[in-house]
């Protein structure tokens, strides 16, 4: 590449001489290469360093800045410096560029426009710390009625007819999205697993198949059978409290996973059942699912082969038609469906398709949920709702809008370390959480990143609770679908109109 | 009392939800026999802090003997010509058995009363759904569709009398101590947020069912938009009409027994359900599952007349029981009053006019119903635990 197509970095490091100690740690690790140690002092690559804080939160001399390079391009507000950045790597490569996390356009966010009711003198507020509030949810597919029956000669002996589908507890509407091994470390799966059991809420396990050493946190895990089947076997779908068939992913509607070949260690071979160092790229549909029908007989086949004992779902990203999908879903026999909206995150996906292809989360969980309703079919399935909940203030206004789950990935990587630097697929990640070196994998602690995930769930879930106490809401039941409680102020009326929803004030 | 707004609300007002506080009383007798509107009207207005004169009603069981196989469509109209748009739809779909003004102490110098109407009716023969049903969607209709036009109550050997004043002026103008009845409710109100429409007032009812309800639902958006799946269009957006509904959905759609019905409304906590044997637990968590969506929250008590099968009074309040119920019954037992106040009982005890005791006067407990039925008494008081009393087997439990 020539000098005139090089372009500026992104961050500035600054080494402070007079603190700096010499002591190198920095040097160890920073895993992108952008600190060395020429023989007299630290110096810096600003080209390689992603801003990961790792350097700057190691050095014992506090010494470290990393800073916004001030070093900038002439401004154009329409050809950003985003747009000029990717133009310059396409003619410098030719390829399709990669991304990491969820899309990271400033697109405004339509839960922030959302503000939630509160009880005044009609009805009581309710001190959760005083008064039982609940958050219990059952997971799977309910009938839609019960069908008791009295004796007629013994009317106080009533028999209950129905028949239950699986159906499992737990006691907070969460779910940890699906990251698989491959994507994220060893530790990282092992603390979320661990969180998630302690809990008692869900962990999906990606579609990198599930290690020996997780069967024994099976209760709390949905795994996935996705198109290329990685890891899919009987222990697989034995050891799991769900199956989710992956159709497609927010992050990347339309695609299979990215699983570039630095990450496929001998560990990740093995769960995986591919052979080491090589791309793990599933097939962007399932060659056996090209319509509604084949759906349905993959999820009669997974019924099949789990004996009935686990409810089977369907996840799809959140894209145009959603509601007609969802109904033809439920329909086809899915227990569960789980709505991906187009913030969702990924650890390696095309930036064109982050960026812009689906739809978000909110739209689509009022879409799915009304029509649902229309075909009487939604009270009888399990709607899980993911595609950036960020914090508990997504997680109640999903539900508000009609979500039995929200499902949240980013959240709990943030909450183990993971600063946002959207360099997952690189496998580099200096916190040990997105990769399978494992220089880099030892850095992340179990312990603590399981005890701060519980941490993080627990305030959520606290959090929930006051929110339904301030609503006079005492089961988190009484709060799903219940738009009655949510007003809009965005700019546009015509989002309040799909979402349900009325402007604040009326 | 307010002489305007019969049959809809004025425009302005129409979409917003009303709140509001109430007084609500209601008796049964078990044996079935009828007594006079006096001691229900006697409960009612002694509860004079719960009502501010914008809305009062009665629901009355058993006062058209001779006409118990027709539909008793009890009708509120603007005028004549909203009337008779009404009954010649009505004579257009079904047979009209009797037509009559309901008699009315309408107070001298009135300009525009309302036409207060009744008329006996059965909808014409069809095959394909039950007479009940064809009832409930022309009853939709004409509230939706009839300009100048409600129907007050469509049940069958029962009517609701109701409108926008005191709940001593309701009782004296539709002259409710006429009237014998073996099952009475009653409510009068304190609206926050509408200035009232008599349409509006309670008892709200649909077909046999009819419910005097003091609270407010914060589950409303949950309740409404399960209700909608299932057909139902709640165009008044009250609070007692879902609880009308929701009853009507239950035991007359779902057929569910009347005490499993008011578990599904108001269940038990999963940490009691979680200490009860296993059927009892494996029931109680489906009904929860299952009917997640019915599930009533925010602080209510109610009294709920069914009358088919067999003509039934409920009182339920919400798990927190963040509104009153109380209930009595009398020394022969024969017969089970309910009211937010024991005020209402008091006021029957000091009446000299009558020779009334009870036998005992008791709180029921939160979220749990007291269940009475004609011809099998107190079946349920409303203090037992969750399913006791009831010998539950389930398919697949143990």
């Amino acid at each position: 590449m020539s000098v005139s197509h090089s372009t500026a970095p992104y961050y500035h490091v600054t080494v402070d001489r007079e603190y700096c100690k010499k002591c190198k740690r920095c040097t160890n690790h920073c895993s992108y290469g952008a600190l060395s140690f020429n023989g007299e002092r630290i110096i810096a690559d600003d080209s390689k360093c992603v801003a990961c804080q790792r350097c700057v939160t190691m050095c014992p001399a506090s010494a470290i800045r990393v800073v916004k390079n001030e070093s900038y391009l002439p401004p154009h507000g329409n050809y950003t410096r985003r747009i000029r950045n990717a133009i310059w790597a396409q003619s410098g490569n030719g390829g399709v560029l990669l991304s990491a996390t969820g899309n990271d356009r400033e697109i405004r966010s339509i839960f922030d426009d959302l503000l939630l009711d509160a009880c005044q003198v009609t009805n009581p507020s309710i001190d959760p710390l005083r008064e039982t509030i609940e958050t219990k949810i059952f997971f799977g597919r309910k009938p839609s009625k019960i069908d008791f029956k009295r004796d007629s000669e013994n009317p106080k002996s009533i028999s209950l007819k129905t028949e239950f589908m699986p159906n499992f507890e737990i006691d907070m509407p969460i779910m940890v999205g699906h990251m698989s091994l491959g994507s994220i470390s060893y530790n990282a799966v092992t603390a979320i697993y661990q969180a998630c059991k302690e809990l008692n809420i869900l962990a999906g396990s990606g579609e990198g198949g599930l290690h020996p050493d997780f069967y024994e946190y099976g209760s709390n895990i949905i795994t996935e059978v996705a198109s290329g089947r990685f890891g899919v076997d009987i222990n697989y779908l034995h050891n799991a409290a769900g199956i989710e068939i992956k159709i497609g992913q927010g992050a990347k509607p339309g695609h299979g996973g990215h699983l570039p070949g630095e990450k496929v260690n001998s560990l990740i071979s093995q769960t995986r059942m591919i052979p080491k160092g090589s791309d793990a790229l599933s097939p962007y549909p399932h060659h056996d699912i090209y319509s509604i029908e084949d759906l349905a007989q993959l999820i009669a086949a997974l019924k099949e082969a789990t004996r009935y004992k686990v409810p089977i779902g369907v996840k799809i990203a959140a894209v145009h038609n959603s509601a007609p999908i969802a109904v033809g879903i439920v329909r086809g026999g899915a227990d569960f469906l789980t709505l991906d909206g187009f913030r969702g995150g990924t650890g390696a996906a095309p930036r064109i398709i982050r960026d812009h292809a689906g739809i978000p989360i909110e739209l689509a969980i009022a879409a799915v949920d009304e029509r649902l309703r229309q075909e009487n079919l939604r009270d009888e399935i399990t709607l899980v709702a993911g595609g950036s909940i960020r914090y508990s203030a997504d997680l109640i206004k999903a539900i508000a809008l009609g979500a039995d789950v929200a499902m949240c990935s980013m959240p709990v990587l943030i909450a183990m370390g993971c600063r946002v630097c959207q360099q997952c697929f690189r496998g580099l990640c200096s916190w040990g959480i997105a990769t399978q070196q494992e220089y880099l994998v030892k850095r992340l602690d179990i312990d603590v990143a399981r005890n701060r995930i519980i941490n993080l769930f627990h305030s959520w879930n606290e959090e929930l609770k006051e929110v339904l106490g301030a609503m006079g809401i005492d089961s988190v039941e009484s709060l799903r679908s219940n738009r009655d409680r949510l007003r809009y102020i965005g700019p546009n009326p015509k989002i309040a109109e799909i979402l349900g929803v009325k402007h604040a004030g009326e | 009392m307010h002489w305007e707004n019969y049959t809809s609300l004025p425009e302005k007002f129409r979409n917003q939800r009303v709140f509001d506080g109430c007084g609500i009383s209601g008796y049964i007798n078990i044996d079935g026999k009828r007594e006079s509107g006096k001691k229900i009207v006697d409960m009612l207005t002694i509860l004079n802090d719960r009502e501010n004169g914008l809305g009062a009603g009665f629901a009355a069981y058993g006062i058209y003997p001779e006409h118990d196989d027709c539909y008793a469509l009890h009708f509120l109209f603007d005028d004549e010509p909203a009337k008779l748009d009404v009954l010649d739809y009505l004579a257009d779909i079904g047979f009209i058995v009797q037509s009559e003004a309901i008699p009315t102490k309408t107070p001298p110098n009135i300009s525009s009363p309302p036409i207060t109407w009744r008329t006996f009716f059965h909808p014409q023969e069809n095959k394909n759904i039950t007479e009940d049903e064809q009832v409930f969607q022309i009853v939709m209709n004409i509230n939706q569709n009839f300009e100048g036009a409600f129907v007050m109550s469509s049940g069958r050997n029962m009517g609701v009398f109701k409108g926008n004043g005191w709940s001593h002026e309701i009782a004296e103008f539709y002259k409710i101590e006429e009237y014998k009845a073996n099952m009475w409710l009653a409510h009068s109100r304190f609206p926050t947020n509408t200035p009232g429409w008599w349409g509006g007032a309670h008892p709200f009812n649909l077909l046999n069912t009819s419910v005097v309800h003091n609270g407010e639902i914060t589950s409303y958006g949950t309740n409404m938009r399960y209700l909608e799946s299932f057909g139902y269009k709640c165009t008044l957006r009250t609070d007692t009409e879902v609880i009308a509904y929701l009853f009507d959905l239950l035991c007359r759609k779902h057929g569910i027994p009347i005490e499993i019905a008011t578990i599904a409304l108001a269940p038990p906590l999963f940490q009691d359900i979680d200490r009860l044997e296993d059927n009892y637990r494996i029931a109680l968590k489906n009904i929860r599952a299952t009917y997640r969506s019915a599930m009533l929250n925010g602080p209510f008590s109610v009294v709920v007349g069914i009358a088919d099968p067999v003509p039934t009074m409920i009182g339920l309040t919400d798990r927190k029981k963040l509104r009153p119920l109380v209930a009595g019954v009398s020394e022969d037992e024969n017969t089970i009053y309910m009211s937010s106040e024991e005020a209402s009982f008091k006021r029957l005890m000091l009446n000299p006019e009558i020779d009334f005791s009870l036998k005992e006067i008791w709180h029921p407990k939160s979220g749990t119903a007291i269940v009475v039925k004609m011809g099998q008494g107190l079946l349920r008081d409303g203090l037992e635990k969750p399913l006791e009393k009831i010998e539950l087997t389930v398919k697949g439990g143990s």
